[in-house]
């Protein structure tokens, strides 16, 4: 340390730590941590590392102070603090993604993907549930989003009274809707007419579509206000009318956004448990008919694999970590979709 | 003289100083024979070339309880370029706002008094502001292209989304004569078909104006349309605004007396008392008279710069 220069002569110059030195410096913490905690017989990797942090952020600062003044101390510092709050984020993920796959890749095969489990005690595949998730989710997003474009379109275009802020507010409350409650109201919703004990694919569309329309009012809501209100004015003063000026300018101006916004929203929706467990019920064969009887989903087919396991218990958990990777892996190609229709598609949009 | 040899192959000639003039010269020749052999045919062309008097008589503008504009009383001459100038906030833009109807479209806006096109009052009862916009077109401070179309579609929008179905015949003659009109179609004759944000600050401005001549409008209402724009393309805007003159009506907005003092035929200024207060018509004659021999006192300490 005491051969670090003076800072030098000029006025706009001053003295610059090495590129290397937030990870030398949270490598020494982190090794001097350690040595303090095998010393005291308290040491664990978890602990190593939070105390690593501490030391590393008065250590960078102490440093960086000496050399490069107050402003960047106290820049290095948040920046070592924020590097550390992303690390901690990152592990439940990271941790997740590695137990789902270490433990759901053996399970995962050709048999798994194509063969239901009627009849095949202690055996069989997913295929009936995959088969479900898809069909139910599917049917949900044709419920959902229409209505929800529809009440974005409402809420940006239109509605500037007492309506359109009621409709914010019951759309902010539907989201903090509890998922077995969207669920419940489903099955009375089915039962009023169709009487107990009643179960159908289309039953979970709809508690699911109660829980992914206020998403999707909300994600098209973003992107219609950020349609530049100077397009919109362009279209009136050549005489269009409203509703044309909407659908040839509004709606083609966020049509990336748009369908990025659906495709999350049925991201979010289809790892859903508890709200098909009542609505959807369990089966063991193929249904791809949502309006005839019981349907079998990946959430619940995880669940009860898990819940209620065969003979061979070990399978059975086997067959729910495998379901666990499938579902993971639909939601994750939704994402990626999601980002290459909105490359693909996005409008630049100059102010 | 080297204009004429250069206006024979008018296209490459726009951007040279010397040809300028011959050359769009040329160009407005081609694009009135354009405008006549498409009139017949041209579902919407029945209107070409009909510029039409504006009236303003005892007009007041609100922003709820804002009063914005007392009082204005004028006559837009057909034919003829009015200059709007004034300082920032006298409302010069909320009252050319009001000449097509789109004042209306701010929450809570309102226009009393009248505002009549050619003896009939666009904001009598049952009178669709859609069908007063159709009549009256207007150009916007900043170029606003629709980004999700071409350069072609973007000229053609306006027959796309009003005129209902016509043949692609004649959708392409009103865009080449849109574009010919615009000073454009040089320009972007080769790439019609990419898109209308591509292209230069300048050249999107004009891309707006073809796109809002396309629809045939009676007057043309411009809100600062150069005030985004170099010198360069500020000149060629105001040659075309010299050339449309001769089709439509035309009202612009400026807060360059230059630009006014060049581009205008009558000039009406607007003065904001005190702030709070209601901008107000101080003036308005014929340009020359405005800027060397104006009857107010307001209007000299403004043309010549020394106001406030």
């Amino acid at each position: 340390m005491a051969t670090l220069s003076a800072p030098p002569g000029g006025q706009l110059a001053s003295g610059l730590l090495p590129k290397w030195a937030p990870y030398a410096v949270f490598a020494g913490s982190a090794a001097f941590s350690a040595a303090v905690l095998a010393a005291t017989g308290a040491f664990t990797i978890a602990l190593m590392l939070v105390f690593g942090v501490l030391v590393s952020c008065v250590a960078i600062y102490t440093w960086s102070r000496a050399v490069e003044g107050p402003r960047r101390a106290f820049d290095r510092t948040m920046t070592m603090a924020i590097a550390a709050a992303f690390g901690l984020a990152m592990i439940p993920l990271a941790s997740l993604l590695f137990e789902v796959i270490s433990r759901g890749l053996p399970g995962l095969s050709l048999e798994f993907l194509t063969e239901d489990a009627r009849g095949k005690i202690g055996g069989g595949g997913a295929a009936h549930a995959l088969v479900g998730t898809l069909v139910i989710t599917g049917v949900a997003a044709i419920i959902s989003v229409p209505i929800g474009i529809m009440a974005a379109i409402y809420l940006t275009e239109y509605g500037t009274g007492k309506l359109s802020k009621a409709l914010t507010f019951f759309v902010d409350v539907m989201t903090g809707i509890p998922s077995i409650v969207a669920g419940l109201f489903a099955y009375a919703l089915f039962e009023l007419f169709l009487g107990p004990g009643i179960r159908l694919g289309v039953m979970g569309s709809v508690a699911l579509s109660v829980l992914m329309i206020p998403i999707v009012i909300r994600s098209a809501e973003e992107v219609l206000k950020i349609v530049p209100n100077h397009l919109r004015e362009a279209a009136y003063a050549l005489g269009t009318p409203k509703w044309k000026t909407i659908t040839k300018i509004v709606l083609p101006t966020a049509f990336a956004g748009l369908v990025t916004g659906v495709m999350l929203a049925v991201a979010r929706i289809i790892g859903e448990t508890a709200p098909l467990l009542v609505t959807t019920g369990v089966i063991d064969s193929i249904n791809s008919d949502p309006f005839d009887g019981r349907m079998q989903n990946l959430a619940v087919y995880a669940y009860s694999e898990y819940r209620s396991p065969g003979i061979d218990k070990a399978a059975s958990y086997d067959r729910a970590w495998a379901a666990a990777l499938l579902l993971i892996a639909i939601v994750m190609i939704l994402n990626v979709v999601a980002r290459l229709v909105y490359r693909r598609y996005k409008t630049e949009i100059h102010r | 003289m080297e204009g004429k040899k250069v206006s024979a192959t008018v296209g490459s000639s726009e951007k040279k100083e010397g040809a300028t003039e011959s050359g769009s010269e040329q160009l407005s020749q081609t694009a009135a024979a354009a405008a006549t052999t498409t009139t017949g045919t041209t579902a919407t062309a029945s209107a070409a070339g009909v510029a039409k008097t504006i009236e303003v008589r005892d007009v007041n503008l609100f922003y709820g309880d804002f009063h914005a504009v007392e009082d204005v009383n004028l006559t837009i001459q057909p034919n003829k370029v009015t200059a709007l100038i004034g300082s920032s906030g006298c409302g010069k833009t909320t009252f050319l706002r009001s000449l097509n109807r789109m004042h209306e479209l701010t929450p809570g806006a309102r226009v009393e008094g009248h505002i009549t096109l050619d003896g009939e009052d666009m904001y009598a009862r049952g009178v669709d502001p859609v069908r007063v916009r159709r009549l009256v077109g207007m150009v916007f401070q900043q170029p606003n292209p629709f980004p999700t179309m071409s350069i072609y579609d973007n000229v053609a929008s306006g027959l796309n989304l009003n005129a209902g179905k016509i043949k692609k015949s004649q959708r392409d003659a009103v865009v080449e004569r849109s574009l010919r009109g615009a000073n454009l179609w040089e320009e972007v004759k080769d790439r019609l078909d990419k898109p209308g944000l591509g292209l230069s600050g300048g050249q999107q401005q004009r891309l707006c104006i073809a796109r809002a001549i396309a629809v045939e409008p009676e007057v043309l209402l411009m809100d600062e349309p150069c005030s985004a724009l170099d010198p360069v393309a500020t000149l060629a805007i105001e040659d075309l605004i010299g050339e449309l003159k001769s089709r439509y009506t035309i009202v612009i907005v400026t807060h360059n007396m230059q630009q006014a003092a060049r581009a205008s035929d009558l000039t009406a200024f607007f003065n904001l008392e005190e702030s709070g207060k209601p901008g107000r018509l101080v003036e308005v004659g014929e340009t020359e008279m405005i800027f060397t021999n104006p009857t107010e006192k307001a209007t000299e300490d403004y043309v010549s710069g020394r106001f406030g």
